[in-house]
């Protein structure tokens, strides 16, 4: 896809993005502390002494959050480093019982990689990963309950999350979507995050500039608290557009944090450069540099489920499906898995035609899931089977999907007792239409006299009759014929 | 009747053992000696009621066969260990009323092991001196005197834990050593201290100073005491990652008093520019001791010692600095509430912390900064390496080293409080080994002319602990120090 460009009055611009999602880390407990991290439990029951920064208290990392890291450096391509090292992140807020976080700063647990994304368009960019890192999550400070005061919620203090950084590839508001979108697809089939970022457990901070075409990389402003893939495109609208105004008014862009109002629908100004907190990272002293046992990152390796990208193109070839319908069916894990079960044994295309088409509009109509259908992969696959033999008409199958939808009940069952089965024997059909050719005389004789269109209108009729179980294509044969 | 209060644990277990006496004869007679000794200031929190509940438990245990190791020993416990259910005050306002709902590592293991805890020993504010003079609970007064009829400090940071041992209110007593914390007091005090290697002992639930150096000893009035008290002390803490999987060898056993043919390293550098002739007449003595006992001297060089100071006035302000800001005001501690979040933190740390505290934060803070931090954090680092690797390569060529433990016997309350690089250079024999995070220990040897304690150093190999008490042992058997502090001396009379 070409590059979006921007027009402003002084020519086109470029958009520049790049991305730092914060994912939550699916585990049992916290990153160094045994507590539990279901989310949506009651307030502080999830804190330990050491989520507290109790005195004396010290940290020990969760093995199964490192695998988890593992993972996904490995689902997205990328380098894992043997060694790594936890860096204290010092900063002050009362929902930062430590007073610093623990991070990875100089030394990530995973390095370089990268993704592809799929675009509107049809077409596939590659984005390149810088980083993955481990780090614990701050509690949540909670201002809206008291007049004076504030409130301090350490549930989710401790937290694992993954911080996975993207080079400046993203060039758009739409390849940011896409970007997260398949970020969250890879992480959700490795089942290393849930990706939900109603709950938080994904958030992203979208690093924008602008440039002429060809120009050294702009000055960039971090934009915070975009908390939906939606907001993610309007803050990109809203902050190149406020920059490249900026530019063409004579100023120059300044370096900072800005916050995005979902109300107002702008950025603003949260602090400037000069105004960032000095962290003052250091190796946390608490902690031994992590080494990686030999084996685990070959042991993890061959757990890996396929992933989307692999998955979609073996769709592609395999299955000889579009892209556009691939990049549909591995949009969820286990969407793929109930195609890959209904396209078992039956002509791929039309089973993805089915799931697309007919099964998601359904559901998405109801507001269902795939995990809710009515209908089975084994269900929608002896329908489709029906199809292929000529048992039944694709018209009739719409009918005898909806009833299937409604009720549960097989394709097979469905069309025995409407008594759906379509009309084959030649004989009949050629009764019937004997019948209809003898019933039109008029419009026979038109036909013949060279108006083709009404070809349609017989076999119309002759599904009339049927009521429409006649097999098509022996319809059109014998009208042909006879006509 | 015995003066149970000037028994050695070994002493006291064996009359336990004998039914001489009883855990709960021993306790008393050391809850009255804390009570008459208050003027010393050796404790933050008594516990003479909790000491009594577990010499009853401990008579109990031991009347029906089930004694532990050191059973119905009473001991101090550092006030920088958290104690469940009783206060923990590292010393500082910050945390004053501070009682933890957890028991650390350590105090749980010796709890374990049977012994009785008179109190929470008073300290330098969050183990920050070498005075014992900057605790918010008052200065600790050492319980000797010289001529002089001033009150002497203790040394630091354990002071209270020392002056408690020397004073025989206490049998032993726990310290934690960041810079020498247990060796100088020891040495001022004129009883035995150990540093152990770093890891040795689990740092979890120790107030933290600075975690890359803080490690968690033993006072003694022996050697073997020390042994003992250190053994019940030591092992593995999963809960600690810093904290080694290593079998921890029977200490006590070690003290077999024969050193000879174990080469016994003297550290050239340690001839500090104005270090009195007496710390340097009492080093050879030292020496002569072990070459007597069969050791040999070997001179070896220790080139990068004079940077150890400055490394580590870099490492540990800067560690503290990070270690520190969970005393915020927000969960527990002291709060001085102030108009938004920025003004209860600065109140609450401005009003909570004390001098040397808020010297070494912002130090360490400093050192931390961009633009700073390669130059000093960064450097430091990589001269602590060059330090360590000084020890290894002299460990190529002794078993051991000795050296003095300070350049001086211990100083009156409110001298050098005005300078604190002087204050600080009272560290500087055995703030090498802890950068190096070797085993340490001091022993007392004699009275200066003052009629004061001198200590000597004892340092090993990294886990060799054992060397260090063999050698220590040979050391106080020839010594044989036996002078008692002055305000014994007068309440015996």
């Amino acid at each position: 896809m070409a590059h979006a460009l921007v027009k402003g009055e002084t020519g086109d611009w470029e958009i520049v993005i790049g991305m730092e999602i914060h994912a939550q880390v699916i585990a049992n407990s916290k990153l160094f502390s045994g507590s539990a991290t279901a989310f949506g439990a009651e307030q502080n029951t999830q804190v330990s002494m050491v989520d507290a920064a109790m005195p004396g208290m010290l940290p020990v990392l969760n093995k199964a959050c490192i695998e988890q890291a593992v993972k996904t450096g490995l689902g997205l391509n990328a380098e894992i480093h043997k060694k790594s090292v936890f860096a204290r992140k010092n900063y002050f807020y009362a929902d930062l019982p430590q007073g610093y976080q623990i991070s990875q700063f100089e030394d990530p647990i995973v390095g370089l990689g990268k993704i592809e994304i799929d675009l509107p368009d049809g077409t596939v960019k590659e984005i390149g990963i810088t980083r993955l890192h481990l780090e614990q999550d701050a509690g949540k400070s909670i201002h809206d309950q008291h007049p004076t005061k504030s409130f301090v919620d350490l549930n989710r203090s401790g937290c694992a999350l993954m911080e996975i950084v993207s080079e400046p590839d993203i060039r758009g508001p739409e390849e940011a979507a896409a970007y997260i979108n398949k970020i969250r697809m890879i992480l959700r089939y490795l089942e290393t995050c849930d990706g939900n970022m109603d709950e938080g457990s994904m958030r992203a901070d979208v690093n924008i500039s602008v440039r002429k075409p060809g120009d050294e990389l702009g000055t960039r402003a971090e934009i915070k608290n975009v908390n939906s893939v939606k907001a993610i495109q309007q803050a990109i609208d809203f902050e190149v557009s406020r920059q490249i105004d900026h530019i063409e008014g004579g100023n120059e862009v300044v370096q900072e944090t800005r916050l995005w109002d979902p109300v107002k629908m702008e950025t603003r100004s949260m602090r400037s450069k000069e105004e960032a907190h000095d962290y003052r990272y250091f190796p946390d002293p608490d902690l031994l540099p992590l080494v990686l046992e030999d084996g685990l990152v070959e042991s993890i390796r061959a757990t890996l489920p396929e992933l989307p990208d692999q998955k979609k193109h073996r769709f592609m070839g395999d299955y000889g499906l579009s892209l556009y319908d691939s990049s549909v069916l591995i949009a969820e894990r286990s969407r793929a898995e109930y195609f890959e079960a209904v396209a078992n044994d039956n002509d791929a295309k039309l089973a993805a035609n089915w799931v697309i088409n007919e099964l998601l509009g359904a559901l998405n109509k109801d507001e269902k899931k795939l995990d809710d259908s009515p209908i089975s992969a084994k269900q929608l696959g002896g329908m489709i089977a029906l199809i292929s033999d000529n048992t039944i008409s694709g018209k009739i199958a719409k009918e005898v999907f909806a009833e299937m939808y409604a009720t549960g009940k097989d394709a097979d069952v469905i069309v025995e007792e409407k008594g759906l089965k379509q009309v084959t024997d030649s004989g009949e059909i050629e009764a019937i239409v004997d019948q209809v050719i003898d019933a039109n005389p008029d419009n026979v004789e038109k036909y013949r006299g060279g108006k083709d269109k009404l070809f349609g209108f017989f076999v119309g009729q002759v599904m009339k009759e049927t009521g429409g179980k006649a097999n098509p294509a022996m319809v059109n044969e014998l009208l042909k014929k006879k006509l | 009747m015995t003066n149970l209060t000037n028994l050695t644990i070994t002493e006291a277990l064996k009359g336990l053992s004998a039914k001489d006496f009883s855990a709960m004869d021993i306790t008393n007679a050391h809850i009255d000696a804390m009570a008459a000794a208050k003027d010393l200031n050796c404790f933050i929190t008594e516990t003479p009621e909790l000491a009594l509940e577990q010499a009853k438990a401990s008579d109990k245990r031991r009347a029906s066969g089930d004694a532990l190791a050191l059973d119905g020993i009473p001991i101090a416990m550092k006030d920088l260990f958290c104690t469940k259910g009783v206060q923990t005050t590292a010393a500082s306002h910050i945390l004053e009323g501070f009682v933890p709902q957890y028991e650390s590592t350590v105090s749980q293991k010796l709890l374990d092991a049977g012994t009785i805890t008179l109190g929470k020993a008073n300290l330098d504010e969050f183990a920050m001196g070498s005075s014992n003079t900057s605790s918010y609970f008052g200065n600790v007064i050492s319980p000797w005197r010289d001529d002089s009829g001033a009150d002497l400090v203790p040394g630091g940071s354990s002071g209270g834990s020392a002056a408690a041992v020397a004073a025989r209110i206490s049998m032993a007593a726990t310290g934690t050593d960041t810079g020498g914390s247990i060796r100088q007091p020891a040495a001022f005090c004129g009883i035995t201290g150990m540093k152990p290697t770093y890891g040795r002992c689990s740092r979890w639930g120790v107030v933290a100073f600075a975690s890359s150096l803080d490690q968690p000893g033993a006072f003694g009035r022996s050697v073997e005491d020390t042994a003992l008290l250190l053994q019940a002390m030591s092992g593995h803490d999963p809960k600690d990652s810093t904290s080694a999987n290593l079998p921890v060898p029977d200490f006590a056993a070690a003290l077999t008093g024969d050193i000879k043919g174990l080469k016994i390293g003297i550290p050239k550098e340690y001839r500090v520019d104005g270090m009195p002739e007496e710390i340097e007449t009492e080093w050879q003595k030292g020496i002569d001791m072990l070459k007597n006992a069969g050791a040999e001297i070997v001179d070896i060089s220790l080139p990068h010692t004079k940077y150890a100071l400055p490394v580590y006035y870099v490492i540990a302000p800067a560690e503290c600095s990070s270690n520190l800001a969970r005393y915020d005001g927000v969960r527990y501690g002291l709060r001085v509430e102030g108009e938004d979040l920025n003004a209860t933190y600065e109140n609450t740390r401005a009003e909570g912390f004390g001098d040397e505290v808020k010297r070494r934060i912002m130090i360490g803070t400093y050192a931390l900064s961009s633009g700073y931090y390669d130059a000093y954090y960064i450097k430091a680092q990589k001269v602590r390496r060059l330090i360590s690797q000084d020890f290894m390569s002299a460990f190529e060529k002794c078993d051991a080293l000795l050296t003095p433990t300070a350049p001086s016997a211990a100083f009156a309350i409110g001298e050098n409080e005005d300078d604190p690089i002087k204050m600080y250079l009272n560290d500087v024999f055995t703030v090498p080994a802890s950068l190096a995070g070797l085993p340490g220990m001091s022993v007392p040897t004699s009275l200066n002319a003052k009629g004061l304690p001198l200590g000597l150093q004892i340092l090993g190999r990294p886990w060799d602990e054992e060397t260090v008490l063999r050698v220590g042992g040979v050391l106080e058997s020839a010594a044989n120090f036996t002078a008692i502090p002055n305000i014994n001396a007068k309440i015996a009379a």
